[in-house]
Parts: C-alpha cells; structure tokens; sequence
C-alpha cells in the first residue's frame, strides 16, 4: 500500500517507454500525466471540500447542511456546478474586458502550480525542486495580482474596494507567513520538500516550533481570504467584492480556486510542520491526507465561529503582533540552534 | 492617515458610493448614498421610501377592524405589538375596558414578540459582522416563539392577533407547557449566543465605540426604545407611563453606558431576559375570565383626535387618529420609531470605515416595512 500510487506511475512509465520514446521525452510525458493527476485530484477535493464545509458549517449551526441531492446531498455541488455553467455569461459593458476575462481563468493557475512541488507521500510529488518552498511563496503571491486584476477588470466600486484590500491584506499578511517557516528553513537548511519532510522524521516541526505554526495558521488564513480575514470578499460591506460582477462559470473559477486555496494552504502546512507524510502504521500518503483534512477542518472551524475583522484592526495585527512575534521566533530559534551545536560540540549532551 | 496628501504629492479622489436599496446589510430597500475616502466614509445620505406602501392612506378607506392585518406589515419582525398599538388606539377613542385576561394574554404575546423581533435583532447584526453561526442559533429560538404564535393564532408572521377590545383567541391547550419549556431554555440559549459571539474578541472590537451617540445627541434626534436606554437615557413606556397591566410586574429597565454600537446590542441582549421575566410572571398571576369586551358590530369612534403608544420593539410606536364620527378613519398617522431612529445614522456612519457604518447600521435595527409604511 506504501508505494501504491508510487507503482501506477511506474507502470504508466514503463508504458510510455514502451513507445520507443528516448528518456528526455519519457520524463516530459511523465511530467504531464502528474500534472493532470495532480488537476484531477485538486478538482475532486474541491467538490469534497465544498460539501465538507456546507456539511460543517451546518453542525456547528445546529441545522443539517446539504441533505437531498444524492445519498447524504453528496451530489449537491455537482448540481450546483451544472446550474452555474448553465447560466448565462455576463460581461458588465463598462468592465475592462480583457483583464476582466483574463482573471477569471489566471486565478486557478498560481493555485494548481503551488501542488506541483508539494509531495503527497514519499517519492509523490511532480518536481522536487531544490528552492520548493520559495517556489510556493513566490507563486501563491502572485495571487494577489489576479484579485486585484478581478476588482479592477469590473469597473465596479465595491470589486475596486474589495480589490484595494486585497492588495493591502495579502502583501502585508505575507510577511509574517514568509517568516514563519524561517525558522523551519534554519532547522533543516534547506527548501526542498522532501528534505523538510524527512527532517521531521523524530519529531514534528510544530512541536519546535509552536509560535511560528500559529503565525502560519493566522497569515495563511488571511492569505487565502478566508473568514474571518474574507475582507477582499467581505459580502456584508462589498457585496462580493472583487467577484460581485463575476457570473455563470467565471464566477464557478474563482469559488472553486477559492477552495483549491484552502486545501493548498492545508497542504502545506501539513508538510512543513506536522511532518508529511510521516507515520506510523498507516501508509504515507494517507496520513498526509488526514493531516491535510485536520488543517482544513481548523480552518473551517475558525470560519463559521468568528466575525469579520475590520480592515484597521487587520493592519494591527499583522504589523503590531505577528510580525515582531515570528521576528522574535526566528531570534530564539537562531539561538536555540547555536546553543545545541554547542552542547553536541562539548558533548555534554 | 498620518501624511495628509499635499505632503505627499500623492493625489486622492472621493468617490461616491451607492449602497442599496438592493444590499446585503441595508436589512431591506433602505438606500444609503456614502461618499467615501477610501475606506473612509465622509459623508452619508440616507435615502428612504422604496418600500412606501401608502399605508396611511389605506387606512381611510378601511374599516377599524379591516385596518388590523395591515398594521402587522409595517414592522413585520414584531406584528404583535404594532396590532397592540392600533387596537389600544381604538379602545382609547371609544373607551372600551379591555378584560382582565386579555390584556395577559397580549401581555404575553407581546412579550414574545419583543423577545423574537430582539432575536433578530441581535442576529442580524451578528450576520452584518459575518458571524453566520450565531444568526443560526437565535433563528433556532425565534422558531420556537413562531411555533407557539402559530398555536395561538393560526399565523406566523403576519399575526393580526388583536381585535379591537380584547384578543380573538383564548390560550389553546398545550399552549403553556411548551412555553414553559421555551422559557425554561431560554436563558441557557441566550447565555450560549453570548459565548458565541458577545464576548467574542473581534466582535467587541468591531463595535465597541463605533456610532457613538452620547445621551444628548440621541434625546436631540428624538430616539427612542432600546437606541435610546444603550445611551444611558432611562424611559421605557412599560414603565414611565404604564400601561395595559405593566404596573403589575416586576422587570428591570437594563441601561447602557456608551450608547455605541455594543451597548445597543447588549441591551436587547438583556432585554431579552427581562422580557422573559415578564412572561413567567404573567403566567404565574393571568386570571380566569374573559377574553373580549362588549363591542358593537360596527366599530364608531367619536370624532375627534385620539394619540395612544406603546413600547414597541424599535421604539416608541405611537398612532395618532383623527375621526369623523364615522367607521373609517379620517386620518391614520403612525410614529414608526425605526423612522425616527434611522434619522440618527448618518451621524453616527460619518468618519467612519464602510465596516463601522454597517455595524452601525445593524445596531440601530431598522425595519423597512415600518420606515416607509
């Protein structure tokens, strides 16, 4: 069970080969068909992501979510789906149309390309870069230019304001997310995925570093925009923010990368600092999995019991608390590092 | 906003803002024009009437009784209390002795309507601040009080409960032990909605201090009921001028200190329990007896001008009735506190972030239905 998925993309190699392709076009191929497993299975825990929260935010709002469509409304989203594709296609006349349109489709890209380093379980992931974590930091913030390109493109007062904040929150919020798996980086010296992962062989990051896994949870939340951070979307205030003018499928792109947003975030999380793949007794990639859902679970659960923070308060946090918070834990951490080497270097220890 | 935009060379433009009347959180067709600095609102303009159903007008050609149903349209969140107030009018006018039990049983009624339109109230504030859950959880209750409506009087919403010179229905079986059971779980429910989201950190932020108005401001703008006590302003008509049979109970008036955003949701918070506390009592103590006074079939009120209130929900909710001797109204005129109480938002929006003018605008709890007519 350990290699399953491992295996499938054995055999599948082994098929391509058999082609009589030489070994660069092999590993074009192979590049490929990960990509497309990677789109598949992001697309398929959207719709179980969707369902999951509808069904969550019921249990905590004492009433039952989704119950009709399909056994236990399970099909609901699919159904949804079909209605927003069927519905018609509205381009406001005022609205920047090339940047308008182009939003809708760039949202997912940044997204999807953010699992391409993630590993799944060992030897499950599309490129092990080197530089994988400055990858997903330097891709996923490119999301904030398409936001704000969606709030813009519309020509619309409250998508511009939503846009505004968007570009306010997200560059600010990646300070302190960027710094928050510094001290991850110090601890294991390098970017890669996998070396991040398997450092965390004896004990998870999280227990070394519990401020900087809290920042993480904070500025990753406002990173993708979720409640109670929502303020691009901000639906009391703004309508729908920088998606009020969006309708039929362009609308569905951004719902659906919203979520991919979230599963992305649980990914990473899940692999920096509660050890990946790593486990006992179950096999790798399962436990990646529950860990993943464990994060988006936490996620969910802070959405549907907190309010919205207003939009000073937000900049407060962020510069005021986080920020001197996750400097302060790369400090210690720096610290915490030094006197180890020392103790092993006396062998005192 | 520390570098004005002359230091900075940087130029800045207000752009005017149209919120409504097709908005989440203008709780109706209220429109509001903002002129915004940014995030910053400079100015407000409040722009009503997109509801107005000429419901005064309507008045003249109805008979007093064919009026009641119409009264339960202007603040449909608390149909109750506007039938109270119009029927109190009419048997002002021609001085009709309300029977004992009738009047506990709109005392009752009443009361759950105060503590449902409350229910509202609160949640939907929760709501403009995004907190779904709590909205969820007073829906949950406000249910339950429509159940026990609809065991009474047949209606849900749109109650037409009264009649002039007592109530239609007496209580029907069953009726009492599940308000016993309702009153039983309220407190627990209410404490519950204050873990949820009263003592929450980003709620008490978000609305502590946001629209101020100090007890001055507020008697100047002619506030009245729960808007009015949060600014520390103590007059509730049950007990200023008490009427129906209001003397007889013991309840608190709960007042706030600030009059910001907080204390008007606190307070119908601690309204709600009060509220409660009137209902146990008037189970305890309602007599036997009957339920309507000796009324003609044909309702006459004699000419001349009538004005009666009573605490409403939002407010002061006054009728001022002129008659010509004749079955119809002359001239049906209602003070709607949410109108009145609407007058003090731009005050309370101006200089504020968009968040803090719909905070505001939630806690002054508004009902379209009732601002128009």
């Amino acid at each position: 069970m350990e290699n399953f998925f491992v295996n499938i993309a054995g055999l599948i190699r082994d098929l391509i080969a058999g082609f009589g392709l030489n070994e660069t076009l092999v590993y074009l191929a192979m590049v490929i068909v990960k990509f497309v497993a990677v789109l598949v299975f992001v697309l398929l825990n959207v719709v179980v992501l969707v369902y999951m929260e509808r069904r969550v935010a019921g249990f905590f709002q004492e009433r039952l979510g989704p119950n009709r469509v399909g056994p236990q409304g399970t099909l609901q989203l699919v159904m949804d789906i079909f209605k927003l594709l069927s519905k018609e296609d509205i381009v406001p006349a005022g609205a920047d149309k090339f940047v308008y349109k182009a939003a809708a489709y760039a949202i997912f890209v940044p997204t999807i390309l953010v699992y391409m380093v993630i590993p799944f379980g060992k030897g499950m992931n599309v490129i092990d870069l080197n530089l994988g974590l400055f990858y997903i930091l330097a891709i996923s913030s490119v999301t904030t230019m398409i936001i704000f390109m969606a709030g813009w493109g519309s020509r619309n007062k409250y998508s511009l304001v939503g846009g505004m904040r968007a570009i306010a929150q997200m560059v600010s919020y990646e300070i302190p997310y960027v710094f928050s798996f510094l001290g991850v980086i110090m601890l294991t010296g390098s970017l890669k995925m996998s070396t991040i992962v398997e450092a965390q062989q004896g004990v998870w990051f999280i227990v070394l570093q519990p401020i900087a896994f809290i920042v993480f949870l904070i500025a990753g939340n406002a990173e993708i925009n979720r409640g109670p951070f929502d303020l691009p979307e901000g639906e009391q205030e703004l309508v729908a923010g920088y998606h009020t003018e969006y309708t039929a499928g362009r609308f569905a792109m951004f719902y659906m990368a919203e979520y991919a947003n979230l599963l992305a975030m649980a990914a990473i999380g899940a692999t920096v600092f509660l050890g990946g793949w790593q486990g006992p007794w179950l096999p790798g990639w399962l436990w990646f999995f529950i860990k993943m859902y464990a994060l988006v679970f936490g996620q969910m659960w802070v959405r549907w019991t907190f309010p919205r923070i207003r939009v000073d308060h937000l900049m407060h946090l962020n510069w005021k608390v986080l920020l001197p918070v996750s400097l302060a834990n790369i400090v210690v951490t720096g610290i915490g590092i030094k006197v180890y080497q020392m103790v092993r270097m006396m062998g005192w220890w | 906003m520390a570098i004005s935009n002359q230091e900075s060379g940087f130029r800045t433009q207000e752009f005017v803002l149209n919120m409504g009347p097709q908005h989440p959180s203008t709780h109706g067709v209220y429109r509001a024009i903002l002129t915004m600095d940014g995030e910053y609102v400079v100015d407000v303009e409040n722009v009503v009437g997109y509801l107005h159903r000429g419901m005064e007008k309507i008045a003249e050609d109805r008979t007093y009784t064919q009026f009641i149903p119409y009264t339960d349209r202007m603040d449909y969140l608390a149909g109750i209390l506007n039938n109270w107030g119009f029927v109190m009018t009419v048997e002002k006018a021609m001085g009709i002795e309300v029977p004992e039990r009738a009047e506990y049983i709109r005392v009752i009624t009443g009361e759950l309507q105060r503590i449902a339109s409350h229910l509202v109230m609160v949640a939907s504030m929760a709501l403009d601040l995004n907190g779904y859950t709590p909205w969820m959880y007073a829906f949950y209750d406000r249910e339950k009080i429509l159940d026990l409506f609809e065991m009474i009087c047949g209606s849900r919403l749109t109650t037409s409960f009264m009649r002039v010179g007592g109530v239609p229905n007496d209580i029907p079986e069953g009726f009492i032990p599940k308000l016993e059971k309702f009153l039983a779980e309220l407190p627990g429910r209410a404490d519950d909605f204050d873990n949820v989201i009263t003592g929450n950190e980003i709620f008490v932020g978000r609305t502590k201090g946001v629209g101020v108005l100090d007890a001055e401001a507020a008697l100047s703008f002619g506030l009245t009921g729960p808007n009015l006590r949060a600014s520390g302003v103590n007059f509730d008509l049950r007990k200023a001028q008490p009427y129906s049979v209001y003397d007889r109970f013991d309840f608190e008036v709960p007042l706030g200190e600030n009059g910001d955003s907080f204390d008007r949701y606190n307070l119908r918070m601690l309204e709600i329990r009060q509220s409660a506390r009137i209902i146990r009592q008037a189970l305890d103590t309602i007599p036997e007896g009957d339920i309507m006074a000796k009324v003609p079939k044909v309702l006459k009120v004699p000419k001349g001008e009538t004005y009666c209130h009573i605490e409403g929900s939002k407010g002061l909710l006054g009728f001022y009735l002129v008659s010509d001797g004749g079955t119809k109204p002359y001239r049906l005129h209602l003070h709607s506190p949410s109108f009145v109480n609407l007058g003090a938002y731009p005050k309370m929006a101006k200089g504020t972030v968009l968040q803090d003018a719909i905070a505001s605008l939630a806690s002054i709890d508004i009902v379209l239905g009732e601002v128009d007519r």
